[in-house]
């Protein structure tokens, strides 16, 4: 059922065709089938979270965890439309400034309690508020108020029209919290958070810390006969390698995206029940860049800065180094999400142009020093090929290497030249592409913020027009900010990555959703 | 009562020691850059200033550096070893949690190295020059040179990936339930590839330890006079040849007993052991301070009791030697 509405959406839109190109292996698939109870699936996970209380933690690993255990008031498909989760429907009006949530009716916790509006209610106002870094800013700066307007109905008002909302009820971003447990406590250290407590698929038995997370089918789901699967165990693997061994042997039947070295996958690939699939990324689509420190030296200029995007392969980089997976970028905004303009100039690989370029700048050899980005062996590669790529039209650099808390403080206090990095798009460019060009970023502590330095007035104000806007005018202001950003280079678009998921072909309805590697078991089953 | 009197010393010393190393521990943990808040906003792919501060002044990071040792060091000498807020449990729990694991790990591949070592030792040494001693000394000296992690990688994809004998990864088979007996095998099964791994270099540098020594004592007059005197050949070997060369053994023994709690860092991580060494690693990557500081405290604690204990232990392999002060 899942399916035929992905193979509608392959028909009718261009987004889903740029998607679909990146699947590289769809499981063999008979639409018919019809979904068998029972079963149990064990997945490689990496690196092991810190927690699975998804309303205080974000990391990647808690997220595909928790994502199963708890749940958000929609999900949304592979294109990014809106549907049902614990909000069965819902209206906006309009001058798209309310937006009336009305709740699905007897869901329970997984102790057994209700869910109703308070709990979204003090999930959204109160502890995800409060807590929450990706929450917060959006629930301060535009949401007007959240109401209870029925025991099953809440009501969100906005100060202005804020379209991107709507993609901020993932679990991800804004997790469903008990009430009756977290209301009142000092929400770091109440005790269970130990023992997570959702509306969601699974429920929460046992983490044996180092080895596993085990979770069991909710038995009291709302709907009938969900899940399929009757007991998943994350496992933690810390050594690659060995993880692709495990899957080789039959010990685990899933290597989660980035927890599978991108050169194992075509040799994994070609045995035998072994699917590979790129898709469940769509709401995160993490588009990676060469990150400029733009404040001093010759990576100040301009004409500097588009020469190293000439000088660099990233067709190579794709084909070789990312053994063919992901998508050159050619612009902030990522093809796989919303506003994406094809009208751009493009950066074509011209060694030779770099070197004019460079002859024009004020560049005379000196040494830039490349902060290698610690998140694997592909990423040092990348680097290497780079180093290599900017050392043939003579620009010198330096390979520098640390581990994540190292990259973390130095790039988070812009000590650094030039590094890579690679941020989640989520969906909207006033959710996640924004960030990383306005000004009002431009702060210190965390990697992820503006820690180029890049400042243009014309950016700011076209960005924060932009996400208040009409939903009818923010393509013209979108294509604006990216003709500047293509022609100012406040860093250098490289990929749109993929992190493919390898699995056994018995499992099927496996990712279903834009953010399907981690809302997995709702409707996933085991070919028996 | 000697005995005695110097064990009392060692040990008070032993608790100096500890707390020097538990200061420089602090320090040089502090040195390297980031702090578990910047590194739990790096994992999360957002944050604020808002989230850091929160997190900083729930981890105890906005004290004074003098203020977190202090209250670190007083801690330690009640045996606090703190709390993780990282994992949000106490670090004593932590490490209890994973210490058996790592003990059986340890001990299993110490036994093995030891009683292999030595006897392949004599073995060497009873037949020096002949095949069979190159071909253990060629062994030793493989084993000697080669990499852990590669020797780690090829026993899984050989015993694991192409025989299918043993599982590669983990304590025991998850999801299966085992209990009692074949709880006991499942784990053995799941043991025998790291705890041999671990175990090969120990086993190479004992085997030249032993061979060499075991030479060397051969041609002591001693040896000579025995034999003269007829004593049959297995009993010279025995009492009067192997005695005498374990002595540099039991040395070397003592240096990897005091590695069993922290010393299998690689070997757990690469085949997903859930012992101290992995908690020690993702701590330090993680920059969880507590857990770190309280690896090290216990390990360091091992250190100075497998010292003493070889200290005892000479006395016994060895009357001759009176243990000093």
């Amino acid at each position: 059922m899942i399916q035929k509405k992905t193979g509608r959406a392959l028909a009718t839109t261009a987004l889903a065709l740029l998607l679909s190109a990146g699947v590289v292996a769809m499981q063999p698939q008979d639409a018919k089938a019809e979904p068998q109870r029972g079963g149990t699936v064990q997945l490689a996970v990496t690196p092991e979270p810190p927690s699975l209380m998804l309303g205080l933690f974000q990391n990647g690993p808690t997220q595909m965890i928790a994502g199963d255990i708890y749940e958000s008031l929609l999900r949304y498909d592979t294109d990014l439309t809106p549907q049902p989760s614990l909000a069965e429907s819902w209206e906006i009006s309009d001058d798209q400034l309310v937006y009336t949530f009305k709740l699905r009716e007897g869901v329970l916790w997984h102790d057994g309690e209700p869910f109703t509006a308070d709990d979204v209610i003090f999930s959204l106002d109160v502890f995800l508020r409060e807590v929450h870094p990706r929450w917060r800013p959006t629930v301060n700066a535009q949401v007007a108020s959240i109401e209870k307007t029925g025991d099953y109905e809440v009501t969100i008002t906005l100060n202005e029209p804020f379209e991107p909302i709507m993609l901020s009820f993932e679990v991800g971003t804004t997790p469903m919290i008990p009430r009756h447990i977290y209301e009142g406590t000092d929400y770091r250290a109440n005790p269970m958070n130990a023992t997570p407590i959702g509306t969601g698929p699974m429920k929460f038995v046992e983490w044996d810390s180092g080895s596993y997370v085990h979770l069991e089918r909710n038995e009291d789901y709302y709907l009938e006969g969900r899940p399929y699967i009757d007991e998943v165990y994350y496992r933690f693997i810390p050594d690659a390698a060995s993880r692709a061994v495990a899957f080789e042997t039959g010990t685990i039947d899933v290597l989660t995206g980035g927890s599978v070295e991108i050169f194992d996958v075509p040799r994994l690939e070609q045995q035998d029940n072994v699917c590979v699939t790129t898709a469940g990324w769509e709401m995160f689509s993490p588009h990676a860049w060469v990150a400029l420190n733009v404040r001093e030296g010759a990576l100040a200029e301009k004409s500097f800065r588009q020469a190293m995007m000439h000088a660099i392969d990233r067709d190579f980089a794709r084909d070789v180094v990312w053994s063919g997976f992901g998508t050159v970028a050619n612009s902030p905004i990522s093809s796989r999400t919303l506003f994406h303009s094809t009208d751009l100039p493009e950066y074509a690989f011209d060694p030779d142009r770099a070197r004019e370029l460079i002859a024009e700048s004020s560049y005379d050899g000196e040494t830039i020093d490349f902060l290698v980005l610690p998140y694997g062996e592909t990423w040092t590669r990348w680097a290497e090929a780079t180093r290599q790529n900017l050392e043939d039209v003579g620009i010198n650099m330096n390979l520098v290497t640390t581990d994540v808390a190292g990259w973390s403080e130095r790039v988070g206090s812009f000590n650094f030249q030039m590094t890579h990095n690679f941020l989640y798009q989520y969906g909207d460019p006033a959710l996640g592409v924004s960030r990383s060009y306005v000004s009002s970023n431009i702060v210190q502590g965390n990697p992820f913020s503006n820690v180029m330095g890049y400042a243009n007035e014309e950016v700011d104000r076209l960005f924060a027009e932009a996400a208040n806007a009409a939903s009818e005018d923010r393509p013209a202001l979108y294509q604006r900010v990216q003709e500047i950003l293509v022609d100012e280079l406040p860093v250098l678009w490289m990929i749109e990555m993929d992190f493919p998921t390898v699995y056994r072909c018995d499992l099927q309805d496996f990712i279903t959703t834009a953010i399907g590697v981690n809302d997995t078991f709702r409707d996933a089953w085991l070919q028996q | 009562m000697p005995l005695l009197r110097f064990i009392a010393g060692r040990l008070v010393k032993g608790v100096i020691v500890l707390i020097a190393i538990a200061t420089m521990n602090f320090f040089l943990i502090r040195a390297a850059p980031g702090d578990p808040a910047s590194v739990l906003a790096g994992e999360a792919g957002a944050a604020d200033e808002e989230f850091l501060r929160q997190l900083r002044e729930q981890f105890g990071l906005d004290q004074p550096i003098m203020t977190q040792l202090w209250i670190y060091l007083t801690d330690i000498i009640t045996l606090d070893l703190g709390f993780s807020y990282r994992q949000g449990r106490p670090v004593l729990e932590l490490i209890m949690e994973r210490l058996p694991a790592t003990l059986l790990l340890t001990g299993a591949a110490f036994i093995f190295s030891l009683t292999l070592g030595i006897i392949f030792g004599i073995l060497a040494a009873r037949r020096v020059g002949k095949w069979s001693d190159t071909a253990i000394t060629t062994g030793a000296l493989f084993f000697y040179a080669t990499p852990l992690f590669w020797i780690a990688l090829m026993s899984q994809i050989i015993f694991a990936l192409w025989l299918g004998w043993l599982p590669n990864t983990g304590f025991r088979t998850i999801g299966a339930g085992y209990t009692g007996l074949r709880h006991a095998l499942d784990v053995g099964m799941h043991l025998i590839l790291p705890a041999t791994t671990l175990g090969l270099f120990f086993t190479a540098l004992y085997t030249r330890m032993m061979r060499a020594s075991m030479l060397e004592i051969a041609g002591s007059d001693f040896v000579k006079t025995a034999r003269a005197k007829g004593v049959p050949e297995g009993r010279i070997v025995r009492r009067h040849i192997a005695r005498n060369a374990i002595l540099p053994v039991v040395t070397l023994a003592g240096l990897q007993a005091g590695q069993i709690v922290g010393g299998a860092v690689l070997t757990e991580t690469v085949f997903g052991w859930p012992g101290i060494g992995r908690l020690m690693f993702e701590a330090l990557a993680q920059r969880d301070y507590q857990v770190l500081l309280g690896v090290f405290f216990v390990s360091s604690a091992m250190v100075v009791l497998f010292n003493l204990i070889t200290d005892v232990v000479y006395r016994v392999a060895d009357p001759r030697i009176e243990v000093g002060r």
